[in-house]
């Protein structure tokens, strides 16, 4: 009996969170190039919101983390309990080629690399930067392999956030 | 008969520090303001910057000039041909080379563009703001046609790499120009709303009506530049003084406002809109025949230079320093946003807490550019420097 309860609220759960997430934006070193590009998904022409994604400023009351840019290392701490403060279970996604990798800034002194150095990500969205549309596909992809049996596992990076 | 209110006081020498950033729902780049206030008044304010500094110049001397190319456009995403296009003229004049008459047009048509949208986002964040979110969605749903216009030119949204070193990349065919000016002739009539919008709607008006008013003294003394010190009266346009490229032949009116205040800088960049849009029609009619790029030698000759350009938010200044080979041995680059941040700290004072916000937006901030250095001890903990600690190193390690 409770085992069917459970599984109604799991599936209630998943079913809400699928239907309308809160996002918060974290800048972390970007060039605006990408922050603007997520703007413009949530204005008139695009309009994310059609999804039910709320733009959101309090990490405690976010989804889904969407970062740009490569991580510096002053950002990093400020990245990491932005983070933490979020309730599970939270998704992040990396937008930009900085976020994924390092992008062009790869090499520079104050620049640790992409997201997943630092933090746990879920989704990966190249581009420099990423048209809207294809902010709005990853998203979307995101959400819809929470509703499959087998949604996506977070990765990180090769050194395990110890960098 | 009524007890007198007793009058609390505060202990003497506590102060109440309001902390907002680096990730803040009103800030989207991080930035670290602190503000100290007397129930709502604010009587101090600090900033700390640096959350963004990612090492670029450093980067630039392990680069070959054409990988910098492509570096120095993503010093910002907002106003990236301007740098591309500084960091070009500037390699340029090393070289002795200069581009051809239509590379230059096309470059400052692109240039141009580029100073609707980021003026027309400005306008959106502006007006977000302040609570009008209706401005915001207008604004924002008209500049895509800007970005339609720039996509159609370049093949992308943001970062155009219009610029090679010697000229630029594509051409502008008549049909392409016929279509920049169909969105032109929608982005004027959009813009005179605009005009009127930020002039009269009485609810914007009282956000912004003698709110921050920052006299011509002022804005002398703080060093104000680009359109925040032309709000005030100040007569001050790189493009203007000291025209570049296709400047020279085509002239922009130099656009100011006296009133200083927030709405001040409301009228003048909506009214820069306009002014740049003139100038494209202008150049799309006279676009000179020719070439599209100048040969570029391998190596640069050994030397110095600096450019300025007229970014969208105020001057855009490239030293570059060559050594004879295939990389730059410096390369500085100076842009707006610092020299505007004092304008912000000084003009805080006295203000409500609730006018912090616009009073930022006000001089249209990006701290991607602006975020010149950091300290780092140790793997997570960063430090501030005061103003006369970092004035003291500067002297110590240019005395050498
Ligand atoms: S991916 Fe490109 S646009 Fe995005 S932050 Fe990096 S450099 Fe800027």
């Amino acid at each position: 009996m409770s085992n069917l309860v459970d599984q109604i609220t799991a599936g209630l759960k998943t079913w809400a969170r699928v239907n309308s997430p809160w996002v918060i934006h974290f800048n972390s070193g970007s060039c605006n190039g990408c922050d603007i590009e997520i703007l413009a998904t949530l204005t008139p022409r695009y309009d994310l919101e059609r999804f039910g994604v709320k733009l959101q400023g309090s990490p405690r009351h976010a989804d889904v983390l969407v970062c740009t840019g490569p991580v510096t290392r002053q950002a990093r701490e400020r990245l990491i309990r932005i983070y933490e403060q979020m309730p599970e279970p939270k998704f992040v996604v990396a937008v930009g080629s900085c976020a994924v990798s390092g992008g062009v800034f790869e090499g520079c002194y104050n620049v640790m690399g992409g997201i997943d150095r630092v933090i746990p990500v879920h989704a990966f969205i190249p581009g420099c930067p990423p048209r809207p549309e294809a902010i709005i596909d990853g998203v979307v992809k995101l959400l819809s392999s929470l509703q499959s049996p087998a949604p996506v596992q977070p990765i990180m990076g090769p050194d395990g956030g110890k960098a | 008969m009524t007890q007198p209110i007793e009058k609390i006081e505060t202990p003497k020498g506590e102060r109440f520090i309001i902390p907002i950033g680096p990730q803040h729902p009103a800030l989207k780049e991080p930035g670290h303001f602190e503000f100290t206030v007397d129930g709502e008044t604010v009587k101090d304010a600090t900033v700390r910057l640096g959350y963004v500094h990612r090492g670029i110049e450093k980067a630039t001397e392990s680069r070959n000039y054409i990988q910098n190319l492509y570096l120095l456009e993503r010093i910002c995403g907002i106003c990236s041909h301007t740098h591309a296009m500084t960091y070009s003229l500037g390699v340029e004049k090393l070289a002795g080379v200069e581009a051809p008459p239509r590379a230059q047009a096309i470059r400052v048509i692109v240039a141009e563009l580029e100073r609707i949208h980021s003026h027309m986002l400005w306008l959106g964040v502006a007006a977000h703001e302040a609570g009008f979110d209706t401005l915001f969605m207008y604004s924002w749903r008209d500049r895509e046609t800007v970005m339609d216009l720039l996509e159609l030119l370049s093949g992308n949204r943001v970062n155009y790499s219009a610029n090679v070193l010697g000229g630029v990349k594509f051409d502008i065919t008549p049909e392409q120009a016929g279509d920049v000016l169909k969105g032109l002739d929608f982005l004027e009539g959009r813009n005179r709303h605009y005009l009127d919008v930020v002039s009269n709607d009485a609810l914007l008006l009282g956000r912004i009506r003698g709110v921050g008013v920052m006299t011509q003294a002022d804005a002398e003394r703080l060093g104000a530049i680009g359109p925040t010190a032309r709000a005030s009266g100040v007569a001050l346009d790189v493009r203007i003084d000291a025209p570049y490229i296709a400047y020279k032949d085509f002239q922009p009116a130099l656009i100011t406002e006296t009133a200083g205040d927030l709405e001040a800088r409301f009228k003048v960049r909506v009214r820069e809109i306009e002014e740049s849009i003139r100038l494209i029609r202008l150049l799309l009619e006279h676009l000179p025949e020719g070439e599209l790029v100048a040969r570029m030698p391998r190596r640069i000759p050994a030397g110095e230079a600096i450019s300025r350009v007229e970014a969208p938010r105020g001057e855009a200044f490239y030293f570059i320093k060559s050594n004879g080979t295939d990389t730059p041995a410096r390369v500085k680059v100076r842009t707006p946003t610092i020299f505007n941040m004092a304008t912000v700290l000084s003009l805080a004072k006295g203000l409500q807490l609730a006018d912090m916000p616009m009073i930022l937006v006000g001089i249209d901030p990006c701290f991607s550019c602006n975020d010149r250095m950091v300290t780092v001890r140790e793997a997570e903990r960063a430090e501030t420097w005061t103003w006369n600690e970092l004035r003291e190193h500067g002297i110590k390690v240019y005395q050498r």
